[in-house]
C-alpha cells in the first residue's frame, strides 16, 4: 500500500552536494576538481568581473543607458562555474538571467547591452558561437534543448545542450516536458535549475511540495543532484561530471544549484523587501561566493587584493567601451526588421517593405 | 503518373524528401513503425530507418521544441501534430518561437520546419479533432500556412515547404484524406507556396475559397452553371500569405466575389481576404463581398456536423445573394 516515508526517503537521496564552505576551507577533498592553479585564477576573475558587471548594469538601467535587466549578484558561481565546465561547440540555451553565461561562451559584452536595450543585433550570434538569446518564455528553452540535445546525437558530435532556469520555471510543463523527453532519447543534455529561492516574490514553497527540485529527476528516469549553488568549485564539478556522462552517451543530468539573488527580481519596478526579509539577504550574503572563494584562494597563495583591483579596473573599462560601442550602434529601421522575418518576403512584407523605405527616406 | 489520394501523395512527398535530403526528419506520435494513425508515413520508417522517421512521447509542446532545437543543429524537421486541435498544447513554440527564430536571432537561425497536421470536419471526429484554426496562425507573422484540396497540389505545395527555409504549417483536410484520387507524377516537382490556383474559369463572381470548401464550391459553381451562371473558384491553396495578384485579377473580370471557409465566421481568413479586396478593388465592385462560414459556436458535436458546417447550398444561396445585390 502507500508508503507514507517515500518523501522522506527521497529527500535523504537529494542531500547538497558542497566541495567548499562558507569559510572556504574544502569539505570534501574527494569530489574536489581537477583545476590548475591558473584555472582557478580564471573562475575568480570571471566571478569578480560579473559582480562589477551586475552592478555597473543597474547602475546604467537606473541612468536610462540599459533596458531590461534581471540582476544576478550572489549567482556567480552557479552561472560561472557551469559555463566553465562547457566547451566551445556546447550549446547554451539560457533563460532571461543567464547573460553572464552567454558572454563567457563568446558573446561581446556590447551585444549583451543591445540585448538589453532591446535591439536585434544584440541578438546576432557571432560565428560559432552556439547559444540562442535569452529566453523571455519560462522553460520554452527547456524543450528546445532537448531537441539541440538530439540533434548533437544525431551529429555525433561529442557535445552537450546545457540550459538553466529558476526554481519558478520547474514548475511549468515544458520543464517536465523537456527532461522527459531528453530521457526518453538519452539525449546529452545538462538541465540546471538555479534556485535562488524566489520567483520574483514567490518563495520556492509555494511552487511544490516536493523538498528540493533536484528530486524531479526521478519522474524521468535519469539522475539529479542537488549542489551548493554558492560553492562554485561544486557546481563546476557536478556540470563536468553530467557533460562526461552526457558525452560517453550516458543520457542527461538535472543538476538543482541553490543560490540567492541579492538584488530585486528586475530593473522593472521589482522592489525586494516587499516579500524577504533583511535577515533573510544578509544570511546569504554570509554564503557570497566570491567571499567564500577569495579565502580559498587567499589560503592557497593564489589571489591578492592588487589582482582583484587589476580584474575590477579591468571590468570597469570593458564595459565603457562597450557601453560606447552600445551607443554608436545605428538606429534599428523598420526595413531591418521586415528583412529578418523571412528568407523571402512575402507580398505584404514586399509591400510594407516600400512603403517604409519611402517613409525611411523623407 | 498514378492515381493517388491525398494521403498517398503526401506520403510521396515525404518519401521523395526524406531522400533528397539527409536532414529531414519525421518525427511525432505513432509516426513510425504504426505508419501514422492515418497511415500518412506508412512504410517510411522502413525504408529510412528510426533514425530519421521516429515516435515521440505523447507531448505536443516538446515535439514543438525538439523541433526547434533539431533545427538549429542543421536539422530539417517534420513534425506531425495529430490533429490540429491539440495545437495549443504547442502554441508557443509554433507562434511564439519558431515563428520568430529567424527574426530574433537577427538571422543567425533560421527553422526551416514544416508542422503537419490534419484537421477539418465532416468524418464525425470526437471532440478537438476537426476544428478549423488556421486563422490563429494566419496571424503570426513569421508563419505561413498552406492548405491543400487536391492529391497533386498536396505533394508539390508539401515538397515546397518543406525547401522552405522558414516555418511552414501544413494542414490536411481529414475529409480530403481518401475522397478521391488524382494523376499525381511520381517524379518530384514544386507548386511555389503563396500561389493561389484557378480551379475553375467564370466571369459572373469569383470564390475565394480553400480546404473542403475547393470541391463545395464546385460543386456549387456546377450546379449554377446549369442556371447560366459562370463562377470562377479560386482555391488559396496558402491562406497566409495569400495571393492577392490572383484575387484581385479575377475580381476585376467578375466584379463579384463570395469568401468561403469551413471556420466559424469570427476565424479562418476570410475576414482578410474580404479586407484586401476592399483595400485594391473597392470600385470594381458591383456588391459587397460576402462569406460563407460556419456559425459562430465551438465546432459541433458529431451528429450535428450537417447542419452546421457550410456547404455547396450554403454557396449557392450566397452567390445568388451578392448577383441580386
Amino acid at each position: 500500500m502507500i508508503d507514507k516515508t517515500i518523501v522522506t526517503k527521497i529527500e535523504e537521496m537529494f542531500k547538497t552536494f558542497q566541495v567548499l564552505n562558507e569559510e572556504g576551507q574544502i569539505v570534501n577533498q574527494e569530489a574536489m576538481p581537477a583545476l590548475s592553479d591558473d584555472q582557478l585564477k580564471e573562475l575568480m576573475r570571471r566571478m569578480v568581473y560579473t559582480r562589477v558587471l551586475d552592478q555597473r548594469s543597474i547602475s546604467l538601467n537606473r541612468q536610462g543607458r540599459l533596458g531590461f535587466y534581471a540582476p544576478t549578484a550572489g549567482q556567480e558561481a552557479s552561472q560561472l562555474g557551469s559555463q566553465f565546465a562547457l566547451e566551445k561547440e556546447d550549446w547554451i540555451l539560457p533563460g532571461y538571467r543567464d547573460v553572464p553565461q552567454l558572454i563567457w561562451h563568446g558573446l561581446p559584452l556590447h551585444k549583451a547591452f543591445l540585448f538589453s536595450r532591446g535591439h536585434y543585433v544584440g541578438n546576432q550570434m557571432p560565428e560559432g558561437v552556439n547559444a540562442l538569446p535569452p529566453q523571455i518564455i519560462i522553460a520554452a528553452q527547456i524543450i528546445q534543448a532537448t531537441g539541440v540535445a538530439l540533434g548533437l546525437k544525431k551529429r555525433g558530435k561529442k557535445a552537450v545542450a546545457i540550459t538553466y532556469t529558476g526554481d519558478g520555471g520547474s514548475s511549468q510543463g515544458d520543464f517536465y516536458e523537456g527532461l522527459n523527453f531528453a530521457g526518453a532519447y538519452n539525449a546529452p543534455a545538462i538541465f540546471v535549475v538555479q534556485n535562488n529561492q524566489f520567483a520574483i516574490s514567490t518563495p520556492v514553497e509555494k511552487q511544490t511540495a516536493a523538498k528540493t527540485i533536484a528530486q524531479k529527476a526521478i519522474a524521468v528516469g535519469f539522475p539529479g543532484i542537488q549542489v551548493d549553488g554558492m560553492d562554485i568549485l561544486a557546481v563546476y564539478a557536478a556540470v563536468k561530471e553530467a557533460r562526461d556522462r552526457a558525452i560517453n552517451g550516458e543520457g542527461p543530468t538535472l543538476i538543482e544549484t541553490i543560490t540567492y539573488r541579492y538584488g530585486p527580481h528586475t530593473m522593472a519596478g521589482d522592489d525586494p523587501t516587499r516579500y524577504r526579509t533583511e535577515e533573510l539577504t544578509n544570511e546569504w550574503e554570509k554564503k557570497d561566493p566570491i567571499v567564500r572563494f577569495r579565502k580559498f584562494l587567499e589560503g592557497k597563495g593564489l589571489w591578492s587584493k592588487e589582482e582583484e583591483e587589476k580584474v575590477i579596473e579591468q571590468a570597469k573599462e570593458d564595459i565603457k567601451a562597450a557601453i560606447k560601442k552600445t551607443d554608436e550602434t545605428p538606429k534599428q529601421k523598420v526595413t531591418d526588421l521586415i528583412d529578418i522575418m523571412y528568407e523571402n518576403l512575402p507580398y505584404n512584407l514586399k509591400e510594407q517593405r516600400e512603403e517604409y523605405v519611402r517613409k525611411e527616406s523623407k | 503518373m498514378a492515381q493517388m489520394t491525398m494521403i498517398q501523395a503526401i506520403t510521396n512527398a515525404m518519401r521523395t524528401e526524406l531522400k533528397n535530403d539527409p536532414n529531414v526528419l519525421i518525427f511525432g506520435e505513432d509516426v513510425g513503425v504504426n505508419g501514422g494513425v492515418f497511415r500518412a508515413t506508412e512504410g517510411l520508417q522502413q525504408e529510412f530507418g528510426e533514425d530519421r522517421v521516429f515516435d515521440t512521447p505523447l507531448a505536443e509542446s516538446a515535439i514543438g521544441g525538439l523541433a526547434i532545437g533539431l533545427a538549429l543543429e542543421g536539422f530539417r524537421p517534420v513534425p506531425e501534430i495529430q490533429f490540429f486541435g491539440f495545437v495549443y498544447e504547442v502554441m508557443d513554440s509554433l507562434s511564439g518561437q519558431m515563428a520568430r527564430m529567424r527574426y530574433r536571432s537577427g538571422g543567425t537561425f533560421k527553422a526551416p520546419i514544416t508542422v503537419r497536421s490534419p484537421f477539418g470536419g465532416g468524418v464525425k471526429t470526437p471532440e478537438l479533432h476537426a476544428d478549423s484554426l488556421e486563422g490563429l496562425l494566419a496571424q503570426q507573422p513569421g508563419l505561413k500556412v498552406v492548405i491543400p484540396s487536391t492529391p497533386y497540389d498536396a505533394k508539390g505545395l508539401l515538397i515546397s515547404a518543406i525547401r522552405d527555409n522558414d516555418p511552414v504549417i501544413f494542414l490536411e483536410h481529414m475529409k480530403l484524406y481518401r475522397s478521391f484520387r488524382e494523376e499525381v507524377p511520381e517524379e518530384e516537382y514544386t507548386i511555389p507556396l503563396g500561389k493561389a490556383a484557378v480551379k475553375r474559369e467564370g466571369k459572373d463572381l469569383t470564390i475565394v475559397t480553400y480546404g473542403a470548401m475547393v470541391h463545395s464550391s464546385l460543386k456549387a459553381a456546377d450546379e449554377l452553371a446549369k442556371e447560366g451562371i459562370s463562377i470562377e473558384v479560386i482555391d488559396l491553396r496558402t491562406i497566409s500569405p495569400i495571393d492577392i495578384d490572383t484575387i484581385i485579377e479575377s475580381v476585376k473580370k467578375t466584379n463579384r466575389a463570395i469568401v468561403v471557409q469551413e471556420a466559424q465566421k469570427q476565424a479562418g481568413v476570410a475576414a482578410n481576404v474580404v479586407a484586401e479586396i476592399t483595400e485594391r478593388a473597392i470600385l470594381d465592385l458591383e456588391a459587397p463581398v460576402l462569406r460563407v462560414t460556419a456559425p459562430d459556436t465551438v465546432f459541433p458535436f458529431s451528429m450535428a456536423e450537417d447542419v452546421w458546417l457550410p456547404n455547396y447550398t450554403d454557396i449557392i444561396e450566397k452567390v445568388k445573394v451578392v448577383l441580386n445585390f
